[in-house]
């Protein structure tokens, strides 16, 4: 391990009052949650923070709340208890899938959903599904909370509207009710344990025939993780029976903006992103 | 049934409670008085000179230990098969990740801190970073030409028989760099003071550390000790590179007064500096008759040996040995060069060059089936060796296997034929999943090549212990094979005597005589013969002693060792009468014997992701006599698991002669559910020379996969796919035809 612990001091706050006073006064204080992401480059000696903010004792953003309209989930809820959840297998099947697939069984045992957002990787795999799903995002300091979409939240590669003072407190979800389309497919290579090179979730509405709703987001297409608006819009009141694909196909080129890196190429990204468009289309308008 | 028919039952693995528990210790998991930690500081050119080493002002470099080519007692080289690749870079860098300077502290945390605190100063040189700029010899790095080694080996005319074919055909294939990917990174303990020089860690090969010692130091051979500990996986990735770790903390060591120094990489220094397969690139010329018969081979294998010779021209011969695959061809002429290129150096791993010429062959039969309108299996049906049979290098093929029965037991048993005609069809249709079946026939000769096994002269030994144990010496390792447990039935079984009497002693040169290295599918094949031989030679002493009348094994032991002291014996190794073979001109007997097998996959092909799915794999083998079930058909389904990975996903990316995806995130080893059930079926034909009858088996399933996956990638989507790692990228450009 190339990481140094001895040159590291961890905060380790019991409650969220408490979390939120240490990060006012140590605004350079990493938030740890369940160190998933943290860990690896820290044991590669890639990681240059020293000081930590432990969240993991807070109970304040534990738990998965459902009301007639809205889930809201803690911050620190784990990717195990979202799999687990009925509710969200039977409303909000995507972020299922999508916790099913981040890392492996200890991983998701361990991750947070909060800290999957709030570490801002391009390649995650659950905001995806957050944005297909319209997600918010509460963000609280001592300053008070404030709700904001999760749409607007990344606002660049590993920069998003998070205030050094601030920490994800909660997530929520509008329920839709059950009977709209679901579709997420993460393209990593391996069937297991993968970072994606491309990842497609989308969410629609059909009525008489026509795409009433739909939002379609993607991953490792972009310095951060995407809502596909331009395609969105392309393809909004459209008839089923009668899709506009090449103009979706174009403008969907349009709205991502993928690199060659160690993973995978931006050609293959560009091309498998289309070929996952189709899928879901396909999926959307059955022959 | 006799207690004592040890052989050929699944008897558990004798390390296998202790790993499992835990309780067995690695070399990290070693308590050690006064140890200090040691770290390398590497180039991070492909090439270039020296100009000068710079340590940080203002840091207590005092505290360390700092080692340099300087302060190296003996010869600055890791001793291979010729004395030449520095422990330590000395004024010039051969390649990226070279090493130049250690360094040790009692604190692990403080060496980390202080690598990053050396400055290497280097003025580059060009490198030549790939096969064909070394074949340029643009620049010339290595000798004259950058040619380690030359192999050709030559039957008949096939200029003059390719002339007569009715299809001539020619194409060349690729195959890239594989990481081992062992579980335990590399990790060694070093001591060494002018009394005496121990190493203790991961290795494969104790008496290859043990002579690169003796080199380092220039001591006498007696005051050098090389030990194995519990080592978790080596693949060949702990044939050679041991020895440097070693060189490396017996030096640290050396100049710390003796203090006990460790090395462990980490996983990324593992995947970075340490030895990989060999990237190859073969063209075949071949021609055919219109009935498929194939007439003549003109293989041009090229393999990518890196900055230094180490083990390459051996990885060369094996590779050459087999290019031209199970098949009869009176005309023949292989055409065999390692290169120098400015990566770290390639090395050992499962398969030793015979994947990389046999993925070749394998793909080129499917290729000219094609083309000759022919089903591949019709076109090996012509070609395949028989028993009488010349092989490449005027070897007559005395094993005797029905190669063709072998064939179309795979193709049974993965519904070939059936598949054959329906895919097509299936494929036809809209739905993005196309889906391919594809085999391969293959051979791997067991035991070191040609002269080697009788050059190496081998010696195993059993003693008696004075309280009627049995201990197997022999310096052949266990790294997760089974060679503990074969030995130990294979001890138990002639001796006649319980399994729970045998003990197999630490590999460790000071004790243990030299059985060889644990490599090339030897250690059952070679060694468990000479532990048989031994263990055969210590009952006849047992019974000519008179000690033996009621059968029971350890009090004839305890009563022989009371009344003589020491009961002792040994077997060193017999080559076979009929094995002849000439170094100068690669003919004779290439390998006393081979394993047969063919292999056969059924895939899915998603063309949304250019993913490929291994919806079956069914393996059937001529491997001799099994001697475990269990364990042997764990070799088979972990070396396929490396031939889908080496196949599908592993890609090293080179960036300036290093690997740049040097993590397990990104250079992708199959998990379990990208792995089919891989079926595993045995023919079994006792061997003659093998303990109980077997053959080596450990390598073997390594060489099959790629070409099977690739020739049922060519059945489900008719493109000619040439090089693996058939990544979906690559795929991707073939199928869209960028």
């Amino acid at each position: 391990m190339r990481g140094q612990p001895s040159l590291c001091e961890v905060l380790t706050p019991l409650n969220l009052a408490e979390a939120l006073a240490l990060l006012a006064a140590h605004p350079e204080a990493r938030p740890l949650a369940g160190g998933t992401d943290l860990m690896v480059p820290f044991a590669a000696g890639r990681l240059p923070d020293r000081l930590f903010l432990n969240l993991w004792d807070l109970e304040e953003l534990r738990g998965i709340v459902v009301t007639d309209g809205e889930v809201t989930l803690g911050a620190l809820t784990l990717f195990r208890e979202i799999a687990a959840h009925p509710l969200l297998q039977r409303e909000f099947p995507n972020l299922v899938r999508s916790a099913m697939v981040t890392g492996a069984l200890a991983i998701q045992s361990r991750g947070s959903l909060g800290g999957n957002i709030a570490n801002g990787s391009p390649a995650a795999d659950t905001p995806p599904s957050l944005l297909a799903y319209g997600a918010e995002l509460e963000l609280t300091s001592l300053r008070g909370s404030r709700w904001v979409p999760y749409a607007d939240f990344h606002t660049g590669y590993k920069r998003s509207l998070l205030a050094p003072d601030e920490l994800i407190t909660r997530i929520r979800l509008s329920r839709m009710g059950e009977g709209g389309f679901h579709y997420f497919r993460k393209v990593g290579t391996r069937q297991a344990q993968a970072i994606a090179k491309v990842s497609l979730a989308a969410w629609a509405r059909v009525a008489d025939g026509r795409i009433q709703d739909l939002r379609l987001a993607l991953g490792s297409v972009a310095p951060m993780p995407i809502r596909a608006k331009g395609t969105e819009r392309i393809l909004q009141g459209q008839a089923i029976r009668n899709l506009p694909l090449d103009a979706a196909l174009a403008a969907l080129q349009a709205d991502i903006s993928p690199i060659d890196d160690l993973r995978s190429s931006a050609a293959f990204r560009r091309k498998v992103a289309g070929n996952l468009l189709v899928d879901m289309l396909r999926g959307l308008a059955p022959t | 049934m006799n207690d004592y028919a040890h052989i050929g039952r699944s008897v558990l693995r004798r390390e296998g409670r202790a790993k499992l528990t835990g309780a067995a210790l690695f070399t990290d998991d070693l308590k050690i008085e006064g140890l200090l930690h040691g770290t390398t500081v590497r180039s991070r050119v492909p090439r270039g000179r020296i100009m000068g080493i710079h340590f940080e002002e203002g840091f207590p470099w005092e505290e360390f230990i700092i080692v340099t080519a300087q302060d190296i007692p003996g010869k600055n080289v890791v001793a291979h098969l010729i004395q030449e690749q520095p422990c330590l870079a000395d004024g010039v860098i051969n390649h990226a990740e070279e090493p130049i300077l250690l360094l040790a502290h009692p604190d692990p945390e403080r060496v980390q801190d202080a690598r990053e605190r050396v400055r290497v100063d280097v003025e580059p040189l060009p490198p030549v970073l790939s096969i064909e700029d070394s074949l340029r010899c643009d620049p010339v790095i290595w000798g004259e030409d950058n040619i380690f080694k030359t192999i050709l080996i030559t039957k008949g005319d096939p200029e003059r028989a390719r002339a007569k074919g009715h299809l001539q055909l020619e194409a060349t294939y690729y195959t890239g760099a594989q990481e081992h990917v062992y579980i335990e990174p590399n990790a060694i303990i070093g001591e060494a003071t002018p009394d005496g020089v121990l190493v203790r860690g991961s290795m494969q090969c104790p008496y290859y550390v043990h002579h690169a010692l003796h080199e380092l130091f220039q001591l006498p051979l007696d005051k050098v000790r090389a030990a194995q500990v519990e080592t978790g996986g080596a693949f060949g990735g702990k044939e050679d590179y041991p020895s440097m770790l070693a060189c490396h903390a017996a030096l640290l060591s050396w100049k710390a007064g003796g203090r006990p120094v460790k090395i462990v990489y980490d996983r990324e220094e593992d995947m970075a500096c340490t030895t990989k397969r060999h990237p190859s690139r073969t063209r075949i010329r071949s021609a055919f008759a219109a009935d498929g018969t194939l007439l003549s081979l003109d293989v041009e294998f090229l393999l990518d040996g890196g900055a230094y010779m180490t083990l390459s021209p051996v990885v060369l011969s094996r590779g050459a040995l087999h290019a031209s695959g199970p098949y009869r061809c009176p005309d023949l002429r292989i055409h065999a060069r390692a290169l120098a290129t400015n990566t770290p150096p390639h090395g050992a791993f499962r398969g030793f060059g015979a994947p990389q010429s046999l993925f070749a062959i394998e793909r080129h039969m499917d290729e000219a089936a094609h083309r000759l309108g022919l089903d591949p299996a019709e076109l090996r049906r012509k070609n395949l060796l028989r028993t009488g049979d010349a092989m490449a290098t005027g070897q007559i093929m005395r094993d005797e296997v029905d190669l063709i029965a072998l064939m179309d037991r795979a193709l049974a048993e993965i519904r070939y034929a059936e598949k054959r005609a329906s895919y097509p069809v299936l494929n036809a249709g809209d739905e993005p999943v196309k889906r391919g079946v594809g085999f391969s026939v293959f051979m791997h000769g067991g035991g070191f090549t040609g002269s080697g096994e009788t050059m190496l002269h081998s010696v195993a030994a059993l003693e008696g212990t004075a309280d009627g144990q049995v201990r197997v010496l022999a310096a052949s390792t266990e790294m997760g094979q089974g060679a503990n447990t074969v030995f130990t039935q294979v001890a138990a079984e002639a001796l006649q005597a319980p399994l729970d009497l045998i003990v197999v002693a630490t590999p460790d040169t000071g004790v243990v005589p030299n059985s060889g290295p644990t490599v090339a599918s030897r250690t059952t094949q070679v060694v468990g013969k000479l532990i048989q031989d031994a263990a055969l030679a210590m009952r006849k002493t047992l019974l000519d002693a008179g000690y033996l009348q009621d059968g029971d094994v350890a009090a004839a032991i305890r009563a022989y060792v009371a009344q003589h002291g020491t009961l002792r014996t040994e077997s060193q190794y017999q080559k076979p009468d009929f094995v002849q073979w000439d170094d100068t001109t690669y003919r004779g007997d290439a390998y006393a014997t081979y394993a047969w097998a063919c292999y056969a996959a059924d895939l899915r092909i998603d063309l949304v992701t250019y993913e490929t799915q291994v919806a079956d794999f069914v393996t059937v083998q001529e491997v001799g006599r099994v001697l475990n079930p269990t364990l042997a058909a764990g070799q088979i389904e972990g070396g396929v698991a490396q031939g889908i990975g080496w196949g599908l996903n592993e890609e090293v990316i080179w960036r300036q002669g290093s690997m740049a995806n040097h993590q397990m995130s990104n250079y992708l080893i199959a998990t379990a559910v990208d792995l089919p059930r891989i079926r595993v079926f045995f023919e079994e034909r006792p061997y003659a020379y093998g303990p109980g009858g077997a053959k080596g088996i450990g390598e073997l399933p390594m060489d099959g996969p790629a070409p099977a996956l690739l020739n049922a990638v060519q059945h489900a989507l008719q493109i000619t796919p040439r090089q693996v790692p058939m990544t979906p990228e690559v795929l991707m450009d073939l199928v869209e035809g960028a």
